[in-house]
């Protein structure tokens, strides 16, 4: 009994203490720190990516383990109409759809750095499409685009009479094209300029008053202080914007699905049709994997593209 | 009242004396108002159909003769009443929470200790951990969705919401980590070394001070991590086969897009539904999503 009540407490405060100075040697706590994060990367990122690339030499299909097939699913792709049919699409989709959402999206933040009432509830307001979730504004895209009740036609045909007849958005490929890029960039413009709304305002007016001392124009001052000013957060937003439109799924999936006639597929609904609906794992990941390249030439495009003159700089004054 | 007019003005005019010529009121109505206008009309446009649709009979909704289409003559509640009982609405609202929750607490443990190592335990190597974690932001859920779903049956988590939990942290993982390191940084060092020499342990400094602090750092995470979990499509869409087990926006593709004649009534109101909570936890936290968007592209 006494025993007992002597031991408990001197356990009690030795246990702690060998634990809390396992906790406070250093390595011990960064790898504790780093396990759960790397853990969860490593398994359901790197190892996804390694193996991902690896289907692509395989002809697995869902449900049966496939074997080492060389380039035989490149090959194919490459012999594939669908495939550069989705090639082109993406390119010009991701062209089109970036060079809208930044001039618009450019536009709006020159617009929202100047001073009014009601700035930050407007600023608040123009970030909803990019809160939402995209397949549901998609979905009302689908339905504003609709062949017989379209909004659109509406406005033009009953209230404007500038045409006879209802648009058919979504009927035929380039009209099918063209509204899926106006979605992309309707939901794209947001982010662009609360993004670069961020950057303007770093920039410091002292700036601006030189110019003006000097008689710089407002298209002077635009051209060779804004514009200059803004090409290093530029060049992050865009690369990041190419990334994600260039690998876009959601807006093509929900509102066409790649119709008609297969006209407007992006590789990821291209990869996906083929992949998990069609079950042809190989040639699924092979569609994936060959955005890869595209994807490099892209991010390296725009990042050192337009982040270069600020490194030209940055080796100038060092 | 008049003081208050003029107070702007008088600003105004000492910033840009120059501009004062030109800065006339119909200017200012031509260059800022009126784009302005249009923006937030054009962006605003397809929330406001979105609604106006859910509210509206179907005799309505395919006449546009009779009704004008902007407006609702006789609103009904019959879209909502069928989807709330005559679909398993509130079972996919249930799992989407559910996955959204339980993927950011587990995005907000994982990144906060990272950000901590990587910030603060300042080890060899630790901003090439940082930067490997960057670019794990790069690589788009596109690329990774296929072999990824093989990865999930091999587990046995396919068509199980828990494959989502663990799945979704490796786009928050990336995103959390950079803004908390950010956040980390502005928290002086000394605070820390105050404490490392009145006895405490890194635990301990890590819980009673640098967390206290990045507060707000974890909210715009929190939140952030929410939305992004809540619209996540790709992935939930291919790992989810059994109806009752989807997530809203996926639930309302392909659940509610049935047949050739589509109820766009139902439609809309799925999806105004499916917008309404992260609307609503946006406009609670405003000011946390903008720095957090923002914070994330400066870094």
């Amino acid at each position: 009994m006494s025993v007992t009540t002597l031991s408990s407490p001197a356990l009690a405060q030795r246990q702690p203490n060998w634990l809390m100075r396992l906790f406070d040697y250093k390595p011990f706590l960064v790898v504790m720190c780093l396990a759960p994060a790397l853990g969860l990367l490593a398994v359901f990122l790197t190892y996804p990516l390694g193996l991902g690339i690896w289907l692509a030499f395989t002809d697995t299909t869902i449900g049966r383990r496939g074997i080492y097939v060389g380039l035989e699913n490149f090959q194919y792709l490459l012999t594939d109409p669908l495939w550069w049919n989705a090639v082109f699409y993406s390119v010009v989709y991701t062209a089109i759809a970036t060079f809208g959402k930044f001039a618009l999206g450019f536009w709006l933040a020159l617009l929202l750095n100047n001073h009014f009432p009601f700035k930050s509830l407007l600023r608040a307001i123009i970030l909803l499409p990019w809160i939402v979730p995209t397949v549901l504004s998609a979905l009302a895209f689908w339905w504003i685009y609709d062949p017989q009740f379209s909004i659109i036609s509406y406005l033009l045909v009953d209230v404007l009479h500038w045409r006879s007849s209802n648009i058919d958005f979504l009927g035929s490929p380039w009209p099918a094209r063209f509204s899926l890029i106006a979605a992309n960039i309707w939901r794209g413009i947001p982010f662009v300029a609360i993004s670069l709304l961020a950057g303007l305002q770093t920039i410091s007016p002292s700036l601006y008053e030189a110019a003006m001392l000097d008689g710089a124009s407002a298209w002077q001052r635009f051209r060779y202080i804004t514009f200059p000013m803004m090409m290093p957060i530029l060049a992050i937003v865009m690369t990041f914007s190419i990334i994600f439109t260039f690998t876009d799924f959601q807006l093509v999936y929900a509102i066409t699905r790649g119709g008609p006639g297969n006209s407007t597929h992006l590789l990821a609904t291209l990869a996906f049709q083929r992949g998990i609906a069609g079950g042809e794992l190989g040639e699924g990941a092979a569609i994936a994997v060959s955005m890869i390249p595209f994807l490099v030439f892209a991010t390296l495009f725009s990042y050192f593209g337009l982040a270069r003159r600020k490194w030209q700089q940055g080796e100038a004054n060092d | 009242m008049t003081d208050t007019v003029a107070q702007p003005g008088v600003a105004d005019a000492k910033a840009a004396p120059d501009t004062m010529a030109w800065d006339s009121r119909l200017r200012r109505l031509m260059m800022i108002y009126l784009p302005l206008g249009c923006f937030v009309l054009i962006l605003l446009f397809p929330f406001y159909w979105m609604a106006i649709t859910s509210f509206k009979p179907n005799a309505e909704l395919m006449n546009y003769r009779e009704h004008n289409p902007f407006w609702i003559s006789s609103p009904t509640l019959v879209h909502i009443k069928h989807l709330l009982f005559d679909t398993s609405y509130p079972r996919w609202l249930k799992t989407t929470m559910l996955v959204a929750i339980g993927s950011t607490t587990l995005s907000l443990v994982a990144s906060t200790l990272a950000a901590y190592a990587i910030e603060r335990l300042r080890f060899r190597g630790s901003p090439y951990v940082g930067l490997g974690i960057y670019l794990a932001y790069l690589v788009p859920p596109s690329i990774l969705f296929i072999p990824l779903a093989t990865v999930v049956v091999q587990f046995g988590l396919f068509d199980s919401p828990l494959a989502l939990i663990l799945v979704y942290p490796t786009f928050l993982v990336p995103f959390c980590t950079w803004l908390l390191i950010g956040y980390f940084k502005s928290i002086p060092y000394e605070l820390e070394e105050c404490a490392l020499v009145d006895g405490a342990t890194r635990l301990q400094i890590l819980r009673r001070i640098t967390l206290p602090l990045a507060v707000p750092g974890l909210i715009s995470a929190g939140i952030f991590s929410f939305t992004l979990s809540w619209n996540e499509f790709i992935y939930a869409l291919a790992f989810i086969q059994s109806g009752a087990n989807k997530t809203v926006p996926v639930a309302i593709l392909t659940e509610l897009v049935t047949g050739d004649v589509y109820q766009w009534g139902a439609l809309m109101a799925g999806s105004l539904l499916g917008s309404l909570p992260v609307a609503i936890f946006y406009s609670l936290f405003v000011d946390y999503y903008v720095s957090s968007l923002t914070g994330a592209v400066k870094e």
